[in-house]
């Protein structure tokens, strides 16, 4: 496991989002003024600005909105290349950056993906998806 | 057209440009300063408001205020990347129109081939989200809205290298361009992969440089010793942060500052004559080009298609060789400014448009985050 990709600066906003990865679940918010779904996590709503948001697990299941496959790429991920980073949308709206976990010629646009729980270090899970017909 | 003078672009100079070691940044934005006012016929100590972008010191226009020895009544700093200048230019016509200052110097200095940027290697804030999974930040985010729009549009690869290609012809003809060697289609299919579906040649350069722009109130320019180049229209704005959060991989927002410059300016799209377009990726210029209405959305490749926006081509667009041939520091916004201004007085020699009355400058930042355009005109 590439132990020198940038960890993330855990916050008071951002914690409980991590948190819940170590424990395999991927949270997002929403909010009960105007119930939008929010990613990434914040104290207030982008849409209508309420500060009443609550945290809510996801589906955990989504699609490819898009994606790339790096050939070059710098500093800690330098030697994993060629490897896949694409857009994913939850089934509830919500869009994530992401590693694609598939083969190279099976990953498209619009395929459905479910998350798998990437244990980094101890303390560190990153949300990584998998296409969801590739057993 | 409107007819109304507000403003002008009165002097513009490159500094040394390509590989330079021996300037530092600031070095750089005094060379260019110098022989902007210079050309203008005005000095230093005319200048009443300074303009910079750049992350090379935490205030960039107190160092170099001290530093060029200039005492100014405004200072702008904006940094919406890549497009920062564009925005200058319009925030500069406003303070003049607002009768705040009347000689506005606005400056870019980079030193990015020799001083690469270092990566980090923690993540806070929002980028949080999106630094642990390794998308090589700015090519990993521009190959995902060109994925999206191959799989939206059935955009291809060659159509994407046309943009290469047509930029490098042009690049041939100015002696100032860091790439001047032909190139063709094949050329950039076969050049290495950098990020699905990006090529090398689909990137742009990593150089050194530096630039400056002069702008002054119509009563300045009318007694400087080149011929002025109006600002006739301005509109800016930005839609995200980062390429997650880009509302739609294939729509810029360039519609929304397109529109008010050319809304500003009063003119209509066929009656631009030469267009200087932010080229940090083949993908940008297809996406904007779209953006700003020359074409419908989708067909940005059948635009370019056919070698269009080279010498010759009915759209003569990047006519310095742009970011992908000619020089790109990091924030090559500046550089738009100052071939278009060219272009306006004549001056392009070898690459010269034709008779070239309007030009349409498009400034793009960030991660196709942030989007300026300016609209100039000669008299
Ligand atoms: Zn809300």
């Amino acid at each position: 496991m590439n132990l020198h990709i940038p960890k993330p600066v855990y916050d008071e906003e951002s914690k409980p989002f991590w948190e819940g990865l170590n424990n395999d679940e991927l949270l997002i918010q929403q909010c009960r003024s105007c119930h939008k779904n929010i990613f990434y996590p914040r104290s207030f709503c982008p849409n209508c600005f309420s500060e009443e948001i609550q945290w809510k697990k996801a589906s955990g299941k989504g699609k490819i909105y898009s994606y790339t496959v790096v050939h070059h790429a710098f500093g800690p991920f330098k030697e994993e290349t060629p490897f896949i980073v694409g857009i994913v949308e939850l089934d509830e709206g919500v869009r994530m950056l992401t590693r694609i976990i598939g083969e190279r010629n099976q990953v498209q646009i619009d395929k459905e993906v479910t998350v798998v729980f990437q244990r980094i270090s101890e303390d560190f899970t990153l949300p990584y998806f998998m296409l969801s017909n590739a057993n | 057209m409107k007819t109304e003078r507000i403003a002008a672009i009165v002097g513009v100079a490159e500094s040394d440009l390509g590989k330079v070691p021996n300037k530092n940044v600031l070095q750089l934005q005094a060379q260019a300063a110098k022989a902007a006012l210079d050309e203008a016929g005005l000095t230093k100590d005319d200048v009443d408001a300074l303009f910079t972008a750049g992350n090379w010191a935490w205030a960039p226009n107190l160092m170099l205020a001290e530093y060029l020895g200039i005492e100014t009544k405004y200072s702008d700093s904006t940094n919406i990347g890549g497009s920062s200048f564009e925005a200058h230019v319009g925030h500069a016509m406003a303070g003049i129109q607002a009768g705040l200052f009347e000689v506005a110097l606005i400056t870019y200095g980079s030193t990015n081939r020799t001083n690469p940027t270092r990566n980090t290697y923690s993540a806070p804030l929002t980028g949080q989200y999106e630094q642990p999974y390794g998308l090589p930040g700015t090519v990993g985010s521009y190959a995902l809205a060109a994925m999206r729009h191959m799989h939206q549009y059935g955009t291809t690869s060659e159509q994407l290298a046309e943009v290469a290609v047509a930029t490098r012809k042009w690049a041939t003809l100015n002696e100032r361009a860091y790439k001047r060697e032909p190139i063709d289609i094949s050329d950039v299919l076969n050049s290495r992969m950098i990020a699905e579906p990006l090529h090398l040649l689909d990137c742009c350069l990593v150089t050194d440089g530096g630039g400056a722009v002069v702008v002054a109130s119509k009563e300045v320019a009318m007694r400087t010793k080149k011929r002025p180049v109006w600002i006739l229209g301005h509109g800016e704005a930005h839609s995200h942060n980062t390429i997650t959060n880009m509302p739609d991989l294939t729509v810029t927002s360039a519609r929304e500052s397109g529109e008010r410059a050319f809304q500003m300016a009063g003119i209509s799209r066929d009656e631009i004559d030469v267009a200087e377009i932010y080229d940090s990726f083949t993908i940008t210029v297809l996406l904007t080009l779209e953006a700003l209405g020359f074409c419908e959305p989708g067909e940005g490749g059948l635009f370019v298609s056919g070698q269009r926006t080279a010498p010759g081509g009915d759209f003569p667009m990047n006519t310095n060789g742009g970011g992908l041939s000619y020089c790109h520091p990091g924030m090559y916004g500046i550089f738009l400014l100052i071939e278009a201004v060219r272009q306006l007085r004549q001056e392009s020699e070898a690459r010269q448009v034709n008779d070239a009355k309007i030009a349409l400058v498009h400034g793009t930042g960030g991660v196709l985050s942030s989007s300026s355009t300016v609209i100039l005109g000669r008299d």
